[in-house]
This record gives C-alpha cells, structure tokens and sequence, in this order.
C-alpha cells in the first residue's frame, strides 16, 4: 500500500510539469498582454517597456517559465496587473470556489446516489422510468440554461432566493448555485448507480445474504451499494477537480467571485501571471482528487488492498 | 419503500434549504426609507484593471472611484460638459504657455491633510516620473521638463520631477508648458490631474489598499474585486455634497446577472444596460431607464502605412465605403438606438460652443449607394479587390455591427465578397496587431473623450505621431491648424481653427466616423434626480434615495 501512494506520487511530478508548461506556452502565444492595459490608446512606448520589465515579460519564454516555477515552490505565485498578489486572489477565490464545490458534490451523493438506488432496486417500475427521463432532460439542457432559468423563477419572479451571491458568499446562498452546477453530473451519478445497482442485485453474494436472512436494509447497505459505488466513486473522484475548473458559467451567473471568475478576467486580460497560478493549483486538486479516488478503492474493495 | 423515504428525507432537506435562504435573503442594506439624505444606493460595478491611483486609471469602473473620491481644479458640468472652477481660485495667462495656478482656501483631504499647491505639484509629478508606471503619464507630456522626467526612448530618466512646475506660495503655483496649449485649463479635470495627500507618498501600499482623496465620498470598506462601500464625507468642504448616505460598489461578474438583481430589487442602478435586455427595458422600467449621449465615438480607421490605402485617389475610396454605411439601419436594428449616426468626427455632448457641429460630415457620411459605388470605381477600386475590417471579438458587440457594415457595403456594391469581417481573438492581441502596424484594410477604432474638448477628438487622434494615431495619418495642412487653434488665446476662435482642421479630416476621409455611442442606466424605484455626465458615468453625488 506504501509503494503504492509513493508510486502515485511521483507519477504526479511529469503530470504537474508538462500541464503547467502548456499552459504557460498557451497563454504566451496569444501576444503581449501589456497592450491591452491602455484602452484603445497604444501604451507609451516607455512606460510599456517599464511594465514588461517589471513582470519579466522582456525575457525569453523558457527563461520566464523556469524563473516562474522556480517563484512557485516558494510560495510565490507574481502579481496580477491591478496590483494584487495573486496568492491573494487565490486566497479570496479559493474558499468559495471550494465551498460551492461542497455543496455540489454533497447534492450529487445525496441526490444522485439516492435516485440510483431507488431506481436500481425498481428496474422497469414507473419511479424508474420518470427518473430516467427526468435525467436525460437535465442531461440535455445545458447548465447555463438551467442557471438562468432557477435566477429568474426563484430570484425575480418568485423572490425566494437573491438572484446574486453576495460577496460572503455563505454556504445558504450557494445552494441553488451548487445545485445548478451539480445537476448534469448529479444525473450522471444517478445513471451509473442505478447501473450497477440493478448488476449487483442478481448477483450470488447478495442472495447469499437476503438467503441468510439478514434485514433488508443491511443487504442493501453493506452489501449492495458498498460494492455498486466503486463506478461511482471514480466518477464523483474526478468530478470534484471538474467542478472547481468549471463552475465558470454557473460562476457568472450567480456573480460568484470564485476560481472560475479569476481565471475568466485573466484570460480576458490575458494576465498571465493569474491564469498560470490558479491553473497551476487546479491541476494539483486534480491530481490530489484522483489519487484520493485510488485510495478509496482500496477501503471500498479489500481486493484493491493487497495488489 | 425504504428507498422511496431516502428520496423524500433528499427532497425535504432541498426545500428546507431553499426555504432558509430565503429567509436570510432579507435585504439588509435597504433600511433607512424616509429620503433623509442618510440612506445608501447600490450601483453596479467592474473589476478596475489598474491601481486606484489618479495617474494610472485610464478605464471607467476606476475612474468612476476617483470621480466620487476625488476633486480637482476644474469639473465637468454634469449637463453642459463645459470646464468649470472646483479647488481653482484662477488660473491667468497671458501667453496660453505660462499658467500661474491659485488653488482655493479652506479645502482639505478626508483625513485632515490640507489641500495645498504642492498636494497638486507632487501628484503631478509623481505621475510624471517614468519610474512611476502611471498609465496617464502623458497627461503631464505638455508640462516642460516632460522629456526628462519620462524619456519617451525609454532612456534613462535624468530628473525625478518636471521643470516647468514650481510652488510659489502655500496656495499658488506656477506651470509651464513646452508649448502654446490654449485650452490647457480645461484639461485640469480630468482625474489624472487630482492633488494627492502626504500619506499617499509615505504609505503608498496601505493608500492603494483604501485611497483618501478630498472628494465628497470616503472610503469605508473595499473588498477588492468584489466590492467598495463608500460613505458620504460630512466634513466636504465643496457644494457639491453627497444627496445620500453612501454608494456600494458591487462588482458584477456579467452585467445581466446586475441587471437582473436590478428586476429582482437587490440592486438600485446599473449603469450598462446589457444588450441583450434593451429590447424589454423600455417596458421593464419605463422612465427609469436613461439613454443620453456620451462622449465616445465609433470609427474606421486606415493604415495608412499600408502604400494601398495611401496612394492618390484613395481619398475618393475611403468616401465611397463611408457613403456605403447605412448608419440609420444599422444604430436602429443592431443597438437599439443606443448609438446615433454620426455627422462628424466629435460627440454632440460638446456642444455647439465646445466644437460639435451636426453634419459636418456633409454627403460624405451620407447613405448613397449609387454614389457609393461610382466613388469606389473613380477612386481606382478597392485595393486587392476586396476590403477586410479587423475588429476584436471578445469583448462588446463588435461582430454585429461588423458584419452589418460589411453586409451594407455589399449590398451598395453588388458584391458578395466585397467586405468581409475580419475577427481578432483578444483585446490584447488586436491592440498588439494595430501597434506593431499589421492592419491590412480598416479597422475598428473607438474613442473615449478624456474631457469635453474639441482638441480631444482630433489631436491624439489624427495629428502627425500623435499617441492614438493608429492609423498613421498624416496631413501638413490639418497639423498646421491645429498648431494655430492651440495658440489662440480666445476658445471661439480655437474652436472654429479645429473645426477648420477637421474639414481637411473630411476632404480625405482619414476615418470614416460611424456613431456616437450613448450612456444607458436603469434604475430602483427607491432612487430620483438620476442622469450620466458626459462621461457616461453616473452623477452619484446627486442622487437621492427614499
């Protein structure tokens, strides 16, 4: 099990180099972002040569990429162009991107594991079939449809909610957010859950079990969903990284100022400073998600355990 | 059934979340309704790009800050635009090159400092300095001693402050220009002009982190990126004081989210209506909803570095394409007529004093395409055949109206391929394009007047090298009048020189004027005595909350 993690994590290394590397590249061909700071004037020449100088924008791109990964492993992420240190907007972006992502990844367990055992134990009943039609709705309506739709029904016409996160952003504003962003993934999970489900059911383990008589509840429990969550615990595993990258639409939508909003004002600044720290971190959640998923494995199947 | 009650405990938990946000939904910053002057407005707000620092704010979300946070000598009238006395108590010439400046008695910084002449001779030179990186630099580019003080070479600066400027007295000083500028006064309102405290020199970082200025608002609390909460400043010396308690800043991640917190009662005025809502707007908020012309102009810009666009008989070209632009359509249809067709190459909110003149422009802006098209074909046709117009694609509705105007000139033409859009990805990159001279055919050019001045729309724009002539046109005659109206010491004259320059501008069409773009706002029931200045900036200080 040691060597395992350890294996794991050394993998992570090359993983982490050649992304942020591509996205330091991606960012650097798109053009000098200094022009862009003057409006639709051109930047005086002077003042634009200082700027460069000043976030290393002068120097060759190999030479900038290693000076910057060399700032990152002490901690230091550059300054963004409104004068901010980008770790301070990690730090004013991150918790609430974080919690947003709870919340989503709470309803896709409660909600979606709920659905797909219901479904799973009643293949072919009515409750089924409505599910599974209600999720290909939710599938096929894109997230920003739903988003505006939610904001204008509960925030405007209804008013049972603000139709904007205000800047605490509390764990209560975010849910219809969260919700939001949760539901085409929440679908996913109710469709592989109700999947393996109905597997599992016929299989000889768990007739041995409902065989030795034991409580319903515990058969289904222990036994049957234990075994039916390692799809979806892959699934929900990478889904958290996907959700923090992601939120960008539901992030506008709900004027969210979280990861998603940073990254969306420095690609349209094209900071790159910005952009390459948050993706940066975004790729170490990533890595750390999937690597947790591996583990998990591991405790949900003792098998895993000793290979 | 045990699973079916899991599904009902899930639907519960929903439901009674949804139940308790909306409990805590209660709005807390409405309270106060009696219009009792103490009561606080929320205003939508954008991200600033730069630090808040007079010198180095060059877009509207900051300088809608320093507007309320700052006064300087001069101020724009918020109806006529026209340049009037603030902290000045006068300012005499008598060679329009030698000012000397007497600041007013009486005025001091919210944190007590007094205002003095030097509080102005500092800042400016602060914002001079090139080691400074102030974006408005230039501003200071007139003032003697510029060329020392920020090498345009980017050679090593030799003088840390500007020679012309000298403090006199306690409340006078001295400027010199290194060149006749009439008009140099009416300059002094722009932000970048705004006297600084001590305490903005000795704690720069913790002054960036929440300014102190002298103007009628304070700064209470600011959430960088996210929100500012100002509060009405008891102690303003001016009679411009704050009509209410306060404004909150909120930043708006998109400004249909503001707009829709405007309908839902959690925001009192939006100051950008979104294009996609202004088709109901009218009937969303009626009377409430302002459109009032700003001081921005729309054009198409050459290259004129490009020999196919410069050779003789282009002239007739360039005229031909902007008599094939059907404006009324296209402001109409495309922008809801938040744009209106322009005549000439200003804003209307100058005035006819200031310098606008309707239909200057004459046929030449005028919708013919018969003349059009006989213009093009005199003129030697379009270079290669077909003109392609660069505009970029990630910020407003550029692609729109592009396409509009190439389907316009199509259609004059009776050619398909006559004109085709041209998209860039980023602003970045599309500025990077035009500085490094890339444009091969028009290009899209927009101009935000800085203060309401004749001078402004035409100097920086199209004088020989000047900093916002992207185009690169250049003309003996038109330099030499604009030569002559900045030495005239009287500004009815000046005016009539500039508009003689922009006749030149006109004869050889070195960018074809579109429109002029308006100020849109919607705003809460809650607010009255709401209007945009000429910068398309609300007037926060007079607006009153009930």
């Amino acid at each position: 099990m040691g060597r395992y993690v350890v294996r794991r994590l050394l993998q992570m290394i090359p993983v982490f180099i050649g992304a942020t590397l591509l996205i330091f590249l991606m960012v650097n061909v798109m053009g000098d972002p200094i022009a862009g700071l003057c409006g639709d004037r051109q930047c005086d020449p002077a003042t634009a040569a200082q700027l460069k100088k000043e976030f290393g924008l002068d120097k060759p791109v190999w030479q900038q990429y290693l000076t910057y990964m060399g700032n990152v492993f002490t901690g230091d992420f550059g300054t963004a162009f409104n004068g901010q240190e980008v770790t301070e907007l990690m730090r004013t972006a991150f918790p609430v991107t974080i919690r947003l992502t709870i919340v989503a990844i709470f309803f896709e367990i409660v909600i979606g594991i709920t659905l797909g055992v219901v479904t799973g134990l009643r293949r072919g009943r009515p409750v089924d079939t409505s599910v599974l039609m209600l999720t290909l709705v939710v599938i096929s309506v894109p997230t920003f449809v739903t988003g505006l739709l939610l904001q204008l029904l509960l925030g405007v016409e209804w008013g049972w909610i603000k139709p904007s996160v205000s800047t605490d952003a509390t764990f209560g504003e975010l849910i219809v957010p969260g919700l939001v962003l949760a539901s085409v993934s929440l679908a996913y999970v109710t469709r592989l859950t109700r999947t393996s489900i109905a597997e599992n059911k016929q299989s000889d383990y768990v007739r041995t079990a409902v065989a030795k008589g034991l409580p319903r509840r515990r058969v289904v429990i222990r036994h049957l969903l234990r075994n039916s969550l390692i799809p979806v615990v892959t699934f929900i595993g990478t889904d958290i990284g996907a959700l923090m990258g992601g939120a960008i639409v539901t992030e506008r939508i709900f004027n969210i100022h979280g990861v998603g909003y940073e990254l969306y004002q420095g690609i349209l600044r094209q900071n790159t400073q910005t952009v390459v720290g948050f993706v940066t971190v975004l790729v170490l959640v990533f890595l750390i998600a999937n690597l947790l998923v591996d583990l998990l494995y591991a405790v949900l199947d003792p098998r895993i355990r000793y290979a | 059934m045990r699973g079916a009650t899991h599904a009902k405990w899930a639907a519960c938990a929903v439901s009674v979340a949804l139940a308790a946000t909306a409990c805590g939904g209660g709005d807390s910053d409405s309270g106060g309704g009696s219009g009792d002057g103490g009561a606080v407005l929320s205003s939508s707000w954008g991200d600033p790009q730069n630090p808040l620092e007079p010198a180095n704010t060059n877009e509207v979300q900051g300088g809608k800050v320093l507007d309320m946070i700052f006064r300087s000598l001069k101020k724009y009238d918020p109806e006529t635009g026209k340049a009037e006395d603030m902290l000045a108590e006068k300012i005499e010439t008598s060679d329009s090159q030698n000012f000397t400046i007497t600041v007013k008695d009486g005025w001091t910084f919210s944190n007590g400092e007094k205002v003095t002449a030097k509080s102005f001779v500092d800042a400016w030179n602060y914002g001079a300095s090139l080691k400074n990186n102030q974006k408005n630099a230039y501003f200071f580019g007139y003032i003697e001693g510029y060329d020392k003080a920020h090498p345009e070479d980017g050679s090593k600066q030799t003088a840390q402050t500007l020679s012309g400027l000298k403090v006199t007295g306690d409340r006078t000083f001295t400027v010199k220009l290194s060149q006749k500028f009439s008009t140099f006064p009416d300059t002094l309102g722009y932000p970048a002009y705004a006297p600084l405290p001590q305490a903005f020199f000795t704690d720069h970082a913790a002054w960036v982190k929440k300014p102190v200025g002298n103007g009628p608002y304070t700064i209470d609390t600011y959430t960088k990126g996210s929100q500012m909460a100002l509060k009405k400043w008891d102690g303003y010396p001016g009679d411009d004081k704050a009509q209410n308690g306060g404004v909150t800043l909120k930043v708006y991640t998109d400004n249909n989210t503001a707009y829709t917190d405007l309908m839902a009662g959690n925001l009192d005025l939006v100051d950008d209506v979104p294009a996609a809502q202004l088709k109901n707007v009218q009937s969303d908020l009626g009377d409430r909803y302002i459109n009032t012309p700003a001081g921005i102009i729309q054009t198409l810009a050459f290259p004129f570095y490009d020999s196919d666009w410069n050779k003789s008989g282009m002239e007739k070209v360039r005229t031909g394409l902007s008599r094939a632009i059907n404006r009324e359509q296209i402001t109409e249809t495309i922008f809801q007529k938040t744009r209106t067709p322009a005549t000439d190459w200003t804003s209307p909110v100058l005035g006819e004093d200031g310098g606008f003149k309707e239909g200057l422009c004459g046929d030449a802006c005028e919708y013919n395409p018969a003349a059009a098209k006989n213009l093009i074909e005199e003129g030697g046709g379009l270079p290669g055949g077909q003109v392609k117009i660069t505009y970029n694609a990630d910020t407003g509705s550029h692609k729109q109206w592009v396409d509009a105007v190439c389907n316009s000139i199509n259609n004059a033409l009776d050619n398909d391929k006559a004109c085709v859009g041209n998209p860039v990805g980023t602003f970045a990159d599309y500025r990077n394009q035009i500085t490094e001279k890339k444009m091969s055919g028009p290009f899209r050019a927009g101009w935000q007047m800085d203060y309401p001045l004749i001078q402004n729309f035409l100097q920086p724009l199209y004088y020989t090298n000047a900093s916002s002539n992207d185009g690169k046109w250049s003309n003996k005659d038109f330099d030499k009048l604009v030569n002559e109206a900045n030495a005239e010491t009287d500004t009815a004259k000046a005016v009539g020189k500039f508009q003689d320059a922009e006749e030149v501008l006109r004869d050889n069409m070195g960018a074809i004027p579109l429109w002029y773009q308006n100020g849109s706002a919607g705003y809460s029931e809650r607010l009255s005595d709401v209007k945009l200045n000429p910068f398309s900036v609300p007037v926060y200080n007079e607006i009153k909350v009930s």
